[in-house]
């Protein structure tokens, strides 16, 4: 049972808002382009996960599993749709990763996707503010930016977090999209017009949040036995681990950290056998830039409180001592919610590959996600090693 | 089938109207909402329905200038997380203040407001918001310090 | 005796001053509030509504009285603008302030005395025993149509009175009522808002039926005007109780302490209650209060009150009328406007 797991093919979609597309059209196009990478043939896939979290609401579509299979031409394999509301993705991962290390499936395909324009951008939000407290925090008022609002007002008062501080993730995760040629947003924006955009729920701004997106992702997963006959660049799941917490924001003790973000990474590392510091090259969940700057002080790279002053400083650039989010993260990747937890992992698997391109970190070795599902109520990690 | 809200909402009309929650007899936390399990206890646990004062101090808020339809009639509005005098937080409307004045640590007191129509047919939403303390509410305008509200 | 064992009012922070609404419409908005009387009225915030109003009024009254909420035997709300056709906004209240099940409950509409009538039947409950406590509210959120002359005097606001026998800070010895089916003003079903015949609305309707009632509880009572310290009547505006004081010859200064509409606006069948609420607050033990109440349709409810000395002890309990009349925030037209859904658009 020590069998570790590799990733053995990845796949996107350019993120954006896909208007001559559905989402069986993108999703597809994800899943055939990991396959193709993975030069697997279709009939050795022998079992499927999606990661979705409302097309139910989005696009009136539900059992995504069967669905991506027989558009996908896959034939009678079983086929999972999993729901961790923006952690979708993060959980279709983990999913794939413990049916393969159990010895259950051999080679899976893993897909994230959502198709987010097909409603207006009222009801987008709106669809996305379910992944909170709808009963205790939506019904009253509190729609999702109001909830990170909250988190970054309270940043703000216990550590003297900066409106400065809160633009930097959006400027640096823009010019990184820059180098992306599947990014929703791929020009740079300068740190005035950031600090100048609309307001959406003081004091986040519209370009400190992540937009609506329509976008897939996909993977092709099999243990490593099995990896070696396929390709000669395996990158391996080295761990997987996964926490939650309250739903609603306010029965957290702070909020202005993520306990299951502590300790899934901590869980994540341990499994791993590594510490923080041996990890070349992270993606951490930015919905909004607030989340970047509690991921960044909670996976550890800074001390709490310090987050605003470790983007400052340039630590987490391409070239810093923790480059974060070098595909752009949710700001300017796109946040497709069901397809992130996906992109994330396919963003650092080329990383590992050396496949990244002009925004590649030199010999990066290992690398850590973290997916994050409503405000915080499910934390998914995974570490990669090439 | 019930007309959309309907038995959601009414099956929480107590809670919603009077802050009721419930209090962990074993262990003397509140909690709001009412939960069936206290989570520091479990099966050890003791829960009691409770009353909430409907005093506390703001712990965060924000201003929402994008909403959903049914709150477009209030944009922009300024929504919290409270912190009771019980040691709970909920998160609940401001109102009855000038943007401007709503800080962390505000004082404020529960009153009761339309939460949310159904649309124009549907069934009306009612339940607590809060307001900031005055003369006008029959309370002091200072905070109360931490310990002494019970 | 039955009396009043507590009571209290609510008036929603907003106003919006009547020359605004003049000038809108053309007219002169340095002569409006002078020749009507309304110099400014409130209006509720875009989530208030008769139901929110009558429970802060409710539980203001439940504060002041320190009675147990389980003691309520009856909540009667009378509003001509009752959140729901139908529905009662009587349960809201109760259940939001925390009434016993085993009580009786119904909402009243007698244009702008629903509320009195409310206090009457709760008295008639206590008095027979039925009943230990009735609430008893007059709560509007009225509206006019824009550019009508109501609009300058059309506003929110709500008292709720609890009648009971035990410890009561006044005494209420008796009421009567004058009805005739006079239609001076009405809004059929499904119309936003009231029609009304201008001119007719004075004189057959407001100053005969106030004027009865006001005669008749004289006579019942064997009283004169000298008997009382102060008159409270319904305030449609600022000039008719005046004039309708003339009338009967009550002295200026005995009416001037209700004259709440000056400063808020007709609060329909919260407007005598607010009236005679502003007068508890201020008033002595001993001192006696004539209140009659005006509703379109028509008819008046005429009561005679003496302020007992248990009142003393209830101050400062809960804000006063003059605290919610301090409290305001101007509006212009266009905000008022979209609070008081006149933007239909908006839904």
């Amino acid at each position: 049972m020590s069998n570790r797991v590799a990733i053995i093919g990845v796949g996107m979609c350019k993120f954006g808002e896909l208007w001559d597309q559905n989402l069986k059209d993108f999703t597809l196009e994800a899943g055939m382009y990991a396959i193709f990478d993975a030069g697997v043939p279709g009939s050795d896939i022998d079992g499927m996960v999606i990661g979705n979290m409302s097309a139910g609401r989005f696009t009136n579509q539900e059992h995504l599993g069967a669905l991506a299979v027989d558009m996908g031409g896959l034939g009678d394999i079983p086929a999972y749709s999993v729901e961790a509301a923006c952690a979708s993705g993060g959980a279709a991962v983990r999913q794939a990763y413990m049916a393969i290390k159990s010895g259950e499936h051999n080679v899976m395909l893993v897909l994230g996707s959502e198709k987010m324009s097909d409603v207006n951008q009222t009801e987008a939000m709106n669809t996305i503010s379910v992944a909170s407290d709808w009963e205790w925090e939506g019904m009253f008022g509190a729609t999702f930016p109001a909830l990170y609002a909250f988190m970054a007002r309270r940043h703000m008062y216990e550590y003297g977090t900066t409106e400065e501080h809160l633009a930097l993730p959006t400027v640096k995760n823009h010019a990184n999209a820059a180098h992306n040629p599947w990014a929703q947003f791929q020009s740079p924006v300068p740190i005035d017009v950031v600090m100048k955009s609309g307001m959406l729920a003081d004091p986040l701004r519209v370009l400190h949040s992540a937009p609506v997106t329509d976008g897939a992702a996909g993977l092709v997963m099999c243990s490593e036995e099995l990896a070696k006959k396929y390709t000669d660049t395996p990158v391996f799941i080295e761990a997987s681990d996964q926490r939650s917490d309250t739903l609603a924001l306010h029965d957290r003790k702070s909020i202005t950290t993520m306990n299951a973000v502590v300790s899934s990474t901590k869980g994540a590392l341990m499994e791993a056998n590594l510490e923080l510091k041996d990890i070349d090259v992270f993606e951490l969940h930015d919905s909004f830039s607030i989340g970047e700057i509690i991921l960044t002080e909670d996976v550890g790279i800074a001390k709490k409180g310090e987050g605003g002053k470790a983007l400052e400083e340039g630590i987490t650039e391409i070239g810093g001592k923790f480059p974060v989010n070098t595909s752009g993260g949710l700001k300017a990747r796109g946040h497709p919610v069901g397809a992130t937890g996906v992109a994330q992992i396919v963003e650092l698997a080329l990383q590992l590959r050396g496949d990244a391109e002009k925004r590649q970190v030199d010999g990066a070795e290992k690398a850590l996600a973290v997916n994050i599902g409503g405000t915080g109520a499910t934390s998914i990690v995974h570490v990669l090693r090439r | 089938m019930a007309e959309q809200g309907v038995a959601s909402v009414w099956r929480r009309i107590k809670a919603i109207y009077t802050i009721q929650g419930n209090m962990c007899e074993t262990c003397g936390t509140y909690y709001f909402p009412p939960r069936p399990v206290c989570p520091e206890c479990r099966r050890k646990g003791k829960l009691e329905l409770y009353t909430f004062k409907g005093l506390g101090t703001i712990y965060s808020f924000t201003v929402v200038r994008q909403a959903p339809e049914d709150f477009k009639r209030q944009m922009p509005y300024v929504i919290a997380q409270i912190e009771l005098d019980e040691g709970t937080r909920l998160t609940a409307q401001i109102v009855n203040v000038d943007i401007k004045d709503v800080k962390i640590g505000m004082r404020v007191r529960s009153c009761f407001r339309k939460i949310k129509e159904f649309g124009p047919g549907g069934i009306i939403a009612y339940g607590y918001k809060f307001e900031p303390t005055m003369k006008v509410t029959g309370h002091e305008e200072k905070p109360i310090p931490k310990g002494k509200s019970q | 005796m039955v009396g009043i064992v507590g009571y209290g009012v609510y008036v929603p922070r907003y106003r919006i001053k009547t020359s605004d609404i003049a000038e809108l419409w053309g007219e002169d908005g340095t002569k409006i509030g002078p020749g009507l009387g309304v110099f400014e009225k409130s209006v509720p915030g875009p989530d208030e509504d008769v139901a929110t109003i009558s429970v802060e009024a409710a539980r203001n009254a439940i504060k002041m009285a320190k009675i147990n909420p389980l003691d309520i035997g009856a909540v009667y709300v009378g509003s001509e603008s009752h959140p729901y056709a139908v529905k009662p906004t009587g349960t809201i209240v109760a259940e939001a302030v925390g009434c016993s099940y085993n009580m009786t409950c119904a909402d009243f509409e007698f244009a702008c005395k629903a509320g009195t009538a409310a206090m009457q039947s709760a008295m008639g409950l206590v008095a027979s025993n039925m009943i230990k406590i009735g609430l008893a509210i007059g709560s509007d959120t009225a509206q006019g149509r824009p550019g009508d002359a109501l609009e300058y005097s059309a506003a929110a606001g709500g008292a709720a009175y609890l009648i009971g026998m035990k410890n009561p800070l006044a005494t209420i010895e008796e009421t009567v009522s004058f009805t005739t089916d006079t239609p001076d003003f009405w809004r059929r079903e499904g119309e936003d808002f009231p029609s009304h015949g201008a001119r007719f609305t004075g004189e057959p309707a407001y100053f005969r039926h106030v004027g009865e009632g006001a005669k008749l509880l004289f006579k019942k009572t064997k009283t004169t005007v000298d008997d009382y310290d102060y008159f409270v009547f319904h305030m449609p505006n600022g000039k008719f109780p005046i004039a309708m004081g003339k009338q009967i010859g009550v002295p200026k200064e005995k009416l001037e302490d209700s004259l709440v509409v000056r400063q808020i606006g007709n609060t329909y069948s919260g407007s005598a209650m607010i009236g005679l609420a502003r007068v508890l607050d201020i008033a002595k033990p001993g001192s006696k209060i004539f209140v009659v109440a005006y509703g379109s349709g028509a008819g008046s409810d005429a009561f005679s009150i003496t302020v007992e000395d248990a009142i003393e002890k209830t101050r400062g309990a809960v804000p006063t009328v003059d605290d919610y009349i301090e409290r305001k925030t101007y509006v212009d037209y266009a905000t008022y406007a979209k609070y008081r859904r006149k933007i239909k658009a908006l839904g």
